[in-house]
């Protein structure tokens, strides 16, 4: 590390921001989103993509404006991985066009065949004996080997393939890494960024997370898990983290992506820094599948590597930015979690759930959220959480309720837990530890 | 200074049997009495089942040995039993199953794609939806009385660490990574540059995948990826057209990566070391991937000493990758590197996202064990090689995408 000027307190690459780019229900890019989300606007509406009847949950935070028509998850997040990565970079400037210095880390969504492709597939299949249709459906594939028209789903089932498509456009470095913690996956995306950079492997690192799948399946597999809130109307109202009546969480799709820099490369190049990452933490829960160790252990655990690997006292969080689900069982251990690493300063702490608007990206949502909280610590506004019209007396939280508050923010805690018990921390910051 | 990566455990599952040893057995040493070597005994493939695709398929397994809980193998279908399995037998080989306070620092990385599917319940969708205009909504109905949590929960990609983490208490963190072959690559490549780096000492890296299934062979059918019936050795597929490409294995593979110092301050055994990893992906145009793998064995080529090298190759029999990769190892001769290629995917299958942690254990194995592998076919692309290996190269060219080359060496060399 000799000749590094910027290292923090452990004498690591201080890691810098030097770009972020975003997509919602809101709309596209960091402005609008951000113009939307202190203004306590709702991205959630009433999913109109497929029928909803008979469902008990029928809101979601669609991205309907990418221009994917008919709709496919593949192609959906495809569009808008390209759509923040291309923002991102604008606002670094770095590199030459189309050629990012650095390794890509992805958190995409598992790959598979759609309803609408498989309904095609089966038609195309020969009426024979063979039992099982996805053998006869591979039989339709061997005989029109010759003209093809199939073989372009194979992009759909592929892992790799989101992140190559990304990589090839913005021609990364390497090979890229394409990431899955669940609900937690984003923050991991940048850790893994961070943590390249600090062992000095790259200057630069692009992390990226990606989720588009709002559809019929996926809806009901977290409903059957009653996971999801059926407050259905009116659409804005469902999401409601840390309120009393909150039942469940929106599924919801978007992007976020941010370059990440050492700080001594931003600098020499006269990089406008956004922000830093501090540090990031994890812990895994060996509890249960979707639910946290009763005594918050490895959230606990989580939040308390975050904040030594960022070289950061609890003290000096000045805002949280939530996990903030909605659950009832969520809402519940973030609070006590919480409240066992900072004590009574948690109720002095404000924190808000972006998920109120925007509901939970999955996915996407760690990064999604970190765009958010470096554009709470470059605006000095504090986002609200709307529909915090009853609060849980079991989480006295200082939630910024329903009307975003200004205040100056130099130190963010941004949480992610996801099912598999996968939970990851970060901090960022206006300035390094 | 880099800190110096070890393997300290070794966890296997395939048709051939269990754990590390049992794959030596059968694939480290001569057969006796078998003048063929060992080649035609062991690949355990079906060429009906899933006919026209030849498949590897595992032999039976007593899960309970490893997941003793009924609850936790109800909530699994076979591809994270599998690596639930393989990552619990990891862990014993390294002595440090049970050791609550070594698997609470135990960083775990999987290499994943995604569970089963219902293929039953898929099919009553299907037929609906095609049958009636409103075939949508009534799918609505049906699925939802079909899908099971449980079984959501089977193909999630995270989930494979996820059951681990429960089954087995590792708990030091929890990454899982996609991308097929890529995904087994950067798995054992991160673990490898955090340790070296100082950014974690002890780690369970490993992949699993499970062939005997129908959604998974479409999915690879679709990019025209799948050997057909007869099943031939890796390096017999080029020229058999349509019929060139991999045969799917149901297969575990784990190891337990450990600083060196932290290995031997508790007394593990050694296999060996972990020298040097380094990936890549290009699009496979123009001789890029040959292009790409020269490069990388620049990188390494003056730590390997004089003379023939060991090569374990995660040759997948996909083509055009598969003839290419053979033609850039044979050309290592000109370099004065005169290759001693194995292609270990003949006898155990293609493992996608396990593949590469099975190569690199393979190469563990013989390192311990001071002999490089018999010849896998005999076809003379494989020779015998003479003598005690200090290093053998590990490769792997993805079934479509991915280039990668590691450097195992002789522990303590």
């Amino acid at each position: 590390m000799a000749g590094k000027r910027h290292l923090d307190k452990r004498g690591r690459p201080v890691v810098a921001v030097t770009g972020l780019g975003v997509i919602t229900s809101l709309g596209q890019g960091v402005a609008a989103n951000w113009q939307a989300l202190v203004a306590g606007r709702s991205g959630l509406r009433e999913i109109v993509r497929f029928p909803t009847e008979g469902l008990r949950s029928r809101v979601a935070g669609c991205v309907d404006f990418m221009g994917v028509e008919p709709y496919s998850a593949f192609e959906l997040a495809r569009r808008m991985a390209s759509g923040v990565v291309d923002e991102a970079l604008g606002q670094a400037g770095i590199g030459a066009v189309g050629a990012f210095p650095g390794p890509l880390f992805i958190a995409t969504p598992p790959s598979e065949l759609e309803w609408p492709q498989l309904t095609s597939l089966l038609a195309a299949a020969p009426e024979n004996d063979t039992e099982n249709v996805y053998l006869r459906m591979a039989e339709a594939v061997r005989h029109d080997r010759q003209i093809d028209r199939f073989a372009k789903l194979a992009d759909h089932v592929r892992f790799a393939s989101l992140a190559g498509h990304v990589a090839d456009e913005f021609d990364t470095t390497g090979q890229p890494i394409s990431v899955c913690t669940a609900c937690a996956s984003g923050v991991s995306a940048i850790q893994l960024g961070l943590e390249a950079i600090r062992r000095g492997e790259a200057e630069a690192a692009l992390s990226v997370g990606v989720d588009a799948t709002v559809h019929p399946e996926g809806l009901m597999r977290f409903s059957l898990l009653s996971a999801l809130s059926t407050h259905n109307d009116p659409p804005e109202k469902a999401s409601r983290p840390f309120a009393k009546d909150r039942n469940g969480f929106v599924v919801a799709e978007g992007a976020g992506a941010v370059v990440l820099e050492s700080m001594d490369a931003a600098e020499a190049r006269g990089a406008r820094i956004l922000g830093i990452v501090r540090g990031c933490g994890e812990r895994a829960d060996h509890y249960h599948r979707t639910r946290s160790k009763p005594d918050g252990s490895a959230i606990i655990g989580a939040i308390r590597n975050t904040l030594m690997d960022a070289c950061t006292d609890a003290a000096e969080i000045d805002y949280i930015n939530a996990h903030g689900t909605g659950t009832p069982e969520n809402d519940k251990m973030e609070y006590q979690s919480l409240k066992a690493v900072f004590g009574e300063a948690i109720d002095t702490i404000p924190i808000s759930s972006n998920k109120s608007m925007i509901g939970h990206t999955l996915i996407a949502a760690g990064a999604v959220e970190a765009v958010f909280s470096l554009m709470t610590i470059i605006s000095g506004t504090l986002p609200p959480t709307i529909n915090y019209d009853h609060p849980d007396p079991a989480i006295p939280l200082d939630v910024v309720a329903n009307q975003s508050r200004p205040a100056k923010v130099a130190t963010v805690l941004s949480n992610s837990f996801g099912f598999g018990g996968q939970n990851v921390c970060a901090v960022f910051a206006a300035e390094p530890a | 200074m880099n800190a110096t990566v070890v393997i300290s455990g070794i966890g296997l599952l395939s048709g051939l049997g269990e754990g590390a040893d049992a794959h030596w057995q059968k694939l480290g040493q001569k057969q006796a009495g078998d003048d063929k070597t060992s080649a035609a005994a062991w690949p355990v493939v079906d060429e009906e089942r899933f006919a026209p695709y030849p498949v590897h398929l595992l032999g039976p397994v007593d899960f309970s040995t490893q997941i003793p809980k009924k609850g936790d193998l109800r909530q699994m279908e076979p591809w994270q039993r599998i690596g639930t399995f393989t990552a619990g037998l990891a862990l014993e080989d390294a002595g440090i199953a049970g050791c609550l306070e070594l698997l609470d620092e135990t960083h775990l990385i999987a290499a994943a794609g995604s569970g089963e599917r219902d293929t039953s319940t898929d099919m009553k969708v299907l037929e609906t939806i095609s049958a009636r205009d409103d075939g949508e909504v009534r799918a609505n109905e049906i699925l939802p009385s079909n899908l099971r949590p449980t079984l959501f929960l089977a193909q999630l990609s995270n989930l494979l660490a996820g059951n681990i983490s429960i089954v087995h208490k590792v708990t030091g963190s929890s990454r899982t990574f996609m991308g097929e072959e890529m995904a087994g690559v950067a798995a054992i490549e991160t673990a490898t540059r955090r340790i070296m780096a100082g950014q974690g000492k002890l780690f369970l890296v490993g992949g699993a995948f499970n062939s005997e299934r129908e959604d998974a062979l479409l999915n690879f059918e679709l990019g025209g990826m799948l050997a057909q019936n007869p099943f031939k050795p890796i390096w017999q597929r080029a020229g058999t057209g349509p019929a060139a490409g991999f045969a799917a294995a149901s297969v575990g593979a784990f190891l337990v990566l450990e600083e060196r110092a932290h290995a031997e301050a508790r007394g593990a055994k050694i296999y060996a070391e972990i020298a040097s990893i380094q990936s890549d992906r290009c699009n496979r145009k123009d001789g890029a991937a040959a292009r790409i793998a020269g490069e990388q064995f620049a990188v390494i080529k003056d730590s390997l000493g004089e003379g023939p090298i060991a090569i374990l190759s995660g040759a997948s029999g996909a083509e055009p990758a598969t003839s290419e990769e053979l033609g850039f190892l044979e050309g290592l001769d000109e370099l004065g590197h005169p290759p001693v290629v194995r292609a270990y995917g003949t006898g155990l299958g293609h493992g996608v996202e396990a593949h590469f942690p099975l190569g690199v254990a393979l190469a563990g194995l013989a390192l311990r064990n001071g002999s490089f592998f018999p010849p896998f076919e005999q076809s003379g692309v494989e020779q015998e090689f003479v003598g005690q290996p200090e290093n053998i190269l590990v490769t792997s060219w993805g079934h479509w995408r991915g280039e990668a080359l590691a450097v195992v060496c002789k522990a303590g060399s």
